[in-house]
């Protein structure tokens, strides 16, 4: 196990997102942040609350769940059988440019099944990604807009981020 | 509503024999929790754990209504088959709505029209429609024990949408929501379910869903109408509704069941709807936040008056939107389970 990132680099690679999602969107665009169950529902909250202090003005966030749009959802899968959540988005995604928050950007599977979820809730006007760490290993054309890190990890290891809103602490370890 | 079953904890299987209590006070865990049933056959044997686990999958269901595009992938190339032996609109619709809306394709099978008029039996019927390749099975038949038959005989999944006066596992599921959404918490809260007993599979359902989950349940209607086995059953009974209306948290009106009725259960019509009729008087001298439901179709004026099915304790429409979302979460479990499963 080996500590990717630590607190306060977490913290500083969020405020630099916010920074670089401000700057790249056009004022005149609608903004909206939503984020991917369960892990970048949080960080989505965080960039969101970071954006509002830099824009002067409030940033909607909202949560998608998108187990049902999983490539996999009628595989087997043993004893992690995905689990149904809500999809909590309090505002018009259409027209809006959508900055679509997860944890890990890996295989691309989550981002392409969010992308087709929030496809079915509206039109946005663009839809960007934002991920707090990128590692290699796409099985799909997606990559991310706005990265925090990039991490080389060995496909047989797994990245694990943990949040203070649902771990206790900020961290980012690789396993 | 987002706060309470947000939040409905995930129990562990308690000792045998024991009520457990729904707490929906707690945070919710991320422990995991494996759904095993490849059918849905009744609400008797599921656990606590397994009835929040569907009406947690039912809560994301929900807002399927209210989207620009009511419908999800999920369940894509599978085929269900509404195999229905007994008239029903509101069932039978709800179901294939769910379906729908979860990319299935829709069988629809009615006896009037089928080779079960010319004599071809139940398992026959069933194994020549899996020989289509079907995936799920919903099914409603008069013989109580008709769906857990099936569920023995066919690789398909089965799910049972009413069988004789055993049980209707959706229908208590929906109820047992709509009171989550209404009230919070089932612990404690005191139900009375008034009509025909004897001929409901609703009662039953209910009954079992109700009390596992805490309730204090009551079978309300003329002797008549009780089952032979009220003893036995984990409830209260009274044989006046005017006793029980002050007190109770949740009346489940039944619809009288002309078509299943033999003899004179009751002198007659009007006196039936004297006593056990829930009207616009005896709502008033019940709790002023009492819920008012029923499964509907409503005979109005004979248990119901039209003011109390319209009036603002009713959550009876409200049941119809929630069997949507009870059912897709079914099917949805249902196909879960048996991906884990070798055919």
């Amino acid at each position: 196990m080996e500590v990717l990132l630590d607190a306060e680099q977490v913290d500083r690679i969020l405020h630099d997102l916010a920074g670089e999602i401000a700057a790249k969107t056009p004022p005149e665009n609608g903004l909206a942040i939503i984020g991917i169950r369960s892990r970048g529902e949080i960080i989505a909250q965080r960039l969101a609350n970071y954006l509002s202090q830099d824009l002067g003005r409030s940033v909607p966030c909202g949560t998608l769940d998108i187990t049902l749009y999983r490539d996999d959802i009628n595989a087997p899968h043993g004893n992690g059988q995905p689990q149904v959540r809500t999809t909590e988005i309090g505002f018009d995604i259409d027209d809006k440019t959508i900055i679509l928050v997860d944890d890990v950007l890996y295989t691309g599977r989550s981002a392409r099944a969010a992308m087709d979820a929030l496809i079915d809730l509206g039109r946005p006007k663009a839809i960007r990604l934002a991920v707090l760490v990128e590692r290699a290993g796409r099985e799909l054309p997606i990559q991310a807009d706005y990265a925090g890190c990039a991490a080389d990890v060995e496909p047989q290891r797994s990245v694990q981020v943990s949040l203070v809103e649902s771990d206790g602490k900020d961290e980012v370890i690789v396993e | 509503m987002n706060r309470i079953l947000d939040t409905v904890e995930r129990h562990t299987p308690g000792k045998v024999g024991k009520r457990r209590g729904a707490s929906m006070a707690m945070v919710r865990k991320e422990e995991p929790f494996k759904w095993q049933r490849k059918h849905l056959l009744g609400l008797r044997d599921l656990t606590v754990e397994e009835i929040l686990h569907i009406m947690n999958t039912a809560k994301g269901f929900e807002q399927f209504s209210m989207r620009s595009i009511k419908k999800a992938p999920t369940l894509r190339g599978k085929v269900v088959v509404n195999l229905f032996f007994e008239d029903s609109t509101r069932t039978r619709n709800s179901f294939s709505l769910a379906a729908s809306r979860l990319s299935a394709d829709v069988v629809e099978f009615t006896q009037k029209t089928s080779s079960v008029s010319k004599g071809e039996t139940l398992l026959d019927t069933a194994r020549n429609l899996e020989a289509m390749g079907i995936d799920i099975v919903v099914i409603r038949h008069n013989a109580a024990g008709a769906p857990k038959l099936l569920s023995k005989n066919i690789n398909a999944c089965v799910v049972n949408a009413g069988d004789g006066y055993c049980e209707h596992p959706t229908q208590g599921l929906l109820d047992v929501y709509t009171i989550l959404q209404a009230k919070g918490t089932l612990e404690g809260l005191k139900i009375a379910i008034v009509g025909d007993i004897a001929h409901s599979r609703v009662a039953r359902s209910d009954m079992w869903a109700m009390t596992k989950l805490g309730a204090e349940v009551t079978f309300v209607g003329p002797p008549t109408l009780m089952p032979s086995e009220v003893g036995r059953l984990p409830v209260k009974v009274s044989y006046s509704l005017d006793k029980v209306i002050e007190e109770v948290d949740v009346v489940n009106m039944l619809r009288i069941q002309f078509e299943r009725l033999g003899g004179n259960p009751f002198p007659s019509i009007r006196e039936y709807s004297h006593y056990f009729g829930l009207t616009v008087e005896r709502v008033k001298r019940a709790k002023p936040d009492i819920l008012v439901m029923h499964p509907g179709p409503i005979n109005r004026g004979l248990e119901m008056e039209s003011e109390v099915a319209d009036g603002r304790n009713s959550v009876i429409l409200q049941q119809v939107t929630n069997g949507l979302a009870v059912r897709m979460a079914a099917l949805f479990l249902v196909t879960q389970a048996a991906a884990e499963i070798p055919a």
